[in-house]
């Protein structure tokens, strides 16, 4: 019984961090409507500042006052990239802001290694706190019972802030109206940076105080973000009260999850985060919101199929790209290959993206459940290579059918956090489950047959079937699926009054896309040769998010020109520096704030400027809000 | 004179709405702005408090020109919005609802403080602690009136207070603005209820389609019945 009741005063002490996380989150959300998905990142700038700061100043004033001032520190920090970043793109569709801050993650992960080094650090412990307490022959660390009082007084104190005073009954008006916030004279910029200053003070306090129970490294951040986004699934985005709730119970079920399922114990998380959905799409404590705000893209362009001039060009194309093996070599094959693939993983997520309104942050998880579909099959089952090609994105449709039936319960941010949530418990099952997975070993020797093992034959099977999935597509695009499909993205009232069932024609969408994106990891698994987590990875589904920017969100088939360019920069700029992830998320936030129409978008903005110059149709560029 | 209004130009997107729209308040008037449903009126306060972004034009309040500031820039120098939908927010109380409208005192206008706003307002009084979103639509409108005034505004734009009000809360809005007016504070009322506007204004401007199409006494509108008939449905 003791051993129960110590299980689970640590699990409430977990709790604190991650409510601490969880509610600044929500604050921030709350008002300024950005899921600041670096939220993360301050929570390890908060827990790497205060190691420095304690290691620096000893004696309590040292310990208690450079985890404060860490706070402190990394909140300047958020007010600066309020300024500098988050005000130009306020009025930006969700899908940017998510990743411009994603970017920011990304470079701030980078900047840790570059300044703190890459190995683990071991914070002091907390003067005062540093024994245990004993219960009934359990021990009890005297930390942990201060984190577990700690959680109640800062929502108590953030109760007091936001009720009782000016501050607090200005951001919960805010919150609910902003433009009449300002017609009543009040300047919102500044209440927009001093919510962003509050909220990320939270995260880093939350990161700060954990360096006496574990150690700080560098991929905390994600580590706590897909918690944090748990837990405001559950509890509901914009509510502090929520947070506290929904991050004892999923503290909670980690720590007795653990004793029930030892090797996949988030499995638990999953079904409880899965039942809420059901019963409560906005969470526990959460306010259901009306229908999707806005379309992904930033304009209405109207979509036609390419006339018979670009079909041409198109197969021109395709037929030089298939000529590639007469001239080259087999490492520019292997890359060929590896681009082909990258075409239909980027294609999957655009079709999700662009046609269904739908913006996937855990898109990877079909890609790698192709994969380890196709190594189950091949080297478990010992079953032809076509059999496996043909069967192994089965799976990836599987975990679509299932992930998906849940995510198109929500859209705009919500949908973003979950499908980054299931993502990332696809990868800790891969990756904890060992005897099934390889676990970090992975599955070694899944290599194509000999009529498809040389580099050349290998690059037109992936080049074949990249084009046969990129039409296939489009023709989905342009059949009456598609059109309610696109109907549902820009209207769900109107489209639901004309008889359309979104939820199910989303659903469906959701299951093409994973199904190609199995496609997609299904050959990826031939072509290296083995399967490990990182295929399931966040990196991936971040990689292939900017593909389709970089392509173009508006476009039909962006994510073609997208991915061709993406992947031969990346693999290029892996091979020039070590800072890739500094360089990847500075891009993106390049993108996001300079040229947020891709490459594909700026060239049709181009050639329609070109072709209305004198026939004044502005009308097609300029920016068209959906009414709802 | 307190605010002037020339060349307005607005647009929405494509669609040009305001077409060279004057207009002038004397400092204490009370002026009228009368038109139909989607005449433009809401979307001329709108420009003038700046929440219309495709605006060119003058807006010269208290002799100084803000055509080209920031909503709150401009309501925090006395220029009052009351918006048609109310606004209220519904999660706060009335008490909130006040504290979110509350501006530092101004010398060239009348300071408003709660217990003077729940005397003009008996019922807000009553009901300090309800949320905004449990109020009856009169009270409402109450509300978002008393709001304005905690900024302590020197002149309020005040689009469409009677719509959707049962007669005795009209009543009630036309003492209610008529002691505002008493205090000092300049008005400009939307309307389409030419009764109302009466009871209320000095001066009264036409507006339809984007146009003003007429601007004068009430007396000189009363003396043409064809531009009333033609403009105005009764």
């Amino acid at each position: 019984m003791a051993f129960y009741i110590v299980q689970f005063l640590t699990g409430l002490a977990s709790a604190a961090s991650l409510f601490l996380v969880a509610s600044g989150l929500s604050i921030i959300f709350g008002v300024t409507r950005i899921v600041n998905f670096a939220h993360g990142a301050f929570y390890m700038l908060g827990a790497y500042v205060a190691f420095t700061l304690t290691d620096r100043f000893s004696g309590a004033l040292g310990f208690w006052g450079g985890i404060v001032v860490a706070a402190l520190i990394i909140a300047a920090v958020g007010v600066l990239v309020e300024m500098a970043l988050l005000r130009r793109i306020y009025h930006s569709p969700e899908l940017f802001q998510l990743l411009a801050t994603f970017g920011l993650t990304l470079m701030v992960e980078d900047l840790v290694v570059l300044i703190w080094g890459p190995s683990e650090l071991l914070g002091r412990r907390a003067p005062g706190f540093k024994g245990a307490v004993d219960f009934f022959g359990q021990n009890i660390p005297s930390y942990d019972l201060f984190l577990i009082a700690l959680g109640p007084i800062v929502l108590g104190i953030l109760w007091l802030l936001f009720q009782r005073t000016r501050w607090g009954v200005l951001v919960r008006a805010a919150t609910q109206d902003r433009d009449m916030v300002a017609a009543l004279g009040v300047n919102q910029k500044w209440l927009f940076t001093s919510v962003f200053a509050v909220g990320v003070f939270l995260a880093a306090l939350g990161g700060a105080l954990q360096i006496p129970r574990d150690a700080v490294h560098h991929a905390m951040d994600l580590r706590i973000i897909v918690d944090v986004f748990v837990v405001v699934v559950i509890g509901g985005l914009g509510s502090i009260i929520g947070a506290f709730v929904a991050a004892v119970l999923v503290s909670e079920l980690n720590a007795f999850g653990i004793l029930i399922f030892p090797k996949i114990s988030i499995i638990l998380v999953f079904l409880v985060m899965a039942a809420v959905l059901i019963v409560r799409p906005w969470g526990l404590f959460g306010k259901q919101e009306g229908p999707a705000r806005r379309t992904p893209g930033l304009t209405v362009n109207p979509w036609r199929t390419l006339t018979s001039g670009e079909r041409l060009a198109a197969t021109a194309a395709l037929i030089i790209a298939a000529a590639l093996p007469l001239f080259s070599g087999n490492y520019a094959l292997t890359i060929g290959s590896e681009i082909a693939i990258f075409v239909i993983f980027a294609a999957s997520l655009h079709f999700l993206m662009a046609v269904g309104g739908l913006a996937s942050f855990g898109h990877a998880a079909y890609f790698g459940l192709g994969a380890y579909g196709v190594a189950f099959l091949a080297k478990m089952a010992g079953l032809p290579m076509i059999v496996s090609l043909l069967l192994g994105p089965l799976l990836g449709c599987l975990g679509a059918a299932v992930f998906g039936f849940f995510a198109v319960q929500l859209s705009g941010v919500y949908f973003a956090m979950l499908t980054l949530a299931f993502a990332q418990i696809v990868w800790s099952i891969a990756f904890q489950w060992v005897t099934v997975t390889g676990g970090d070993n992975g599955i070694l020797g899944v290599w194509p047959e000999k009529w498809a093992a040389s580099p050349s034959h290998f690059y037109w099977l992936s080049l074949g079937i990249a084009a046969l999935m990129v039409v296939g597509l489009r023709i989905v695009v342009f059949s009456p699926f598609g059109f309610a499909l696109r109907a549902t993205r820009d209207s769900p009232l109107r489209s639901e009054a004309i008889g359309i069932d979104g939820k199910r024609i989303q659903w469906t969408a959701f299951v093409i896309a994973g199904t190609v994106a199995g496609v997609a990891g299904a050959l990826f698994a031939y072509l290296k040769g083995s399967v490990f987590p990182d295929s399931l990875g966040i990196s991936l589904s971040v990689d292939a998010l900017v593909m389709v920017l970089l392509g173009g969100v508006e476009t039909i088939s962006g994510a073609v020109v997208g991915a061709i360019v993406y992947k031969a920069l990346n693999i290029w700029l892996v091979s020039q520096t070590d800072l890739s992830k500094l360089v990847l998320g500075a891009f993106i936030v390049l993108i996001v704030v300079a040229f947020p129409k891709g490459i594909v978008g700026m060239l049709e903005t181009i050639r329609n400027r070109r072709r209305s110059a004198s026939a004044k149709s502005a009308l097609l560029a300029s920016p068209i809000e959906t009414a709802e | 004179m307190k605010l002037s209004v020339q060349d307005l130009n607005s647009h929405y997107g494509p669609a040009h709405i305001l077409f060279d729209i004057a207009l002038e308040v004397g400092d204490g008037e009370v002026v009228a702005l009368l038109g139909r449903n989607g005449a433009g009126k809401s979307t001329t306060f709108r420009s003038i408090v700046g929440l219309v972004e495709q605006r060119s034009g003058r807006i010269l309040f208290e002799g100084k020109d803000v055509s080209h500031q920031p909503t709150h820039a401009i309501v925090s120098r006395g220029l009052g919005y009351v918006p048609e939908e109310r606004r209220i927010f519904t999660e706060l109380t009335v008490e909130e609802n006040l504290e979110v409208g509350r501006q530092p005192r101004r010398s060239n206008a009348p300071h408003w403080t709660r217990e003077k706003l729940f005397a003009l307002f008996p019922n807000l009084g009553e009901m300090r602690n309800r949320p905004g979103g449990r109020m009856s639509g009169g009270e409402q409108q109450m509300l978002t009136i008393a709001r304005t005034l905690m900024g302590n505004p020197s002149l309020v734009l005040l689009d469409e207070p009677s719509e959707g009000l049962s007669p005795k809360i009209v009543e009630q809005m036309v003492d209610a603005i008529l002691t505002m007016k008493k205090e000092g504070v300049s008005i400009v009322v939307s309307e389409q209820n030419l009764h109302f506007a009466k009871l209320i204004s000095d001066r009264a401007y036409i507006i339809e389609r984007g146009r003003i199409c007429f601007g004068g006494t009430m007396a000189e509108l009363d003396g043409r019945p064809d531009i009333r008939d033609a403009h105005l449905s009764l």
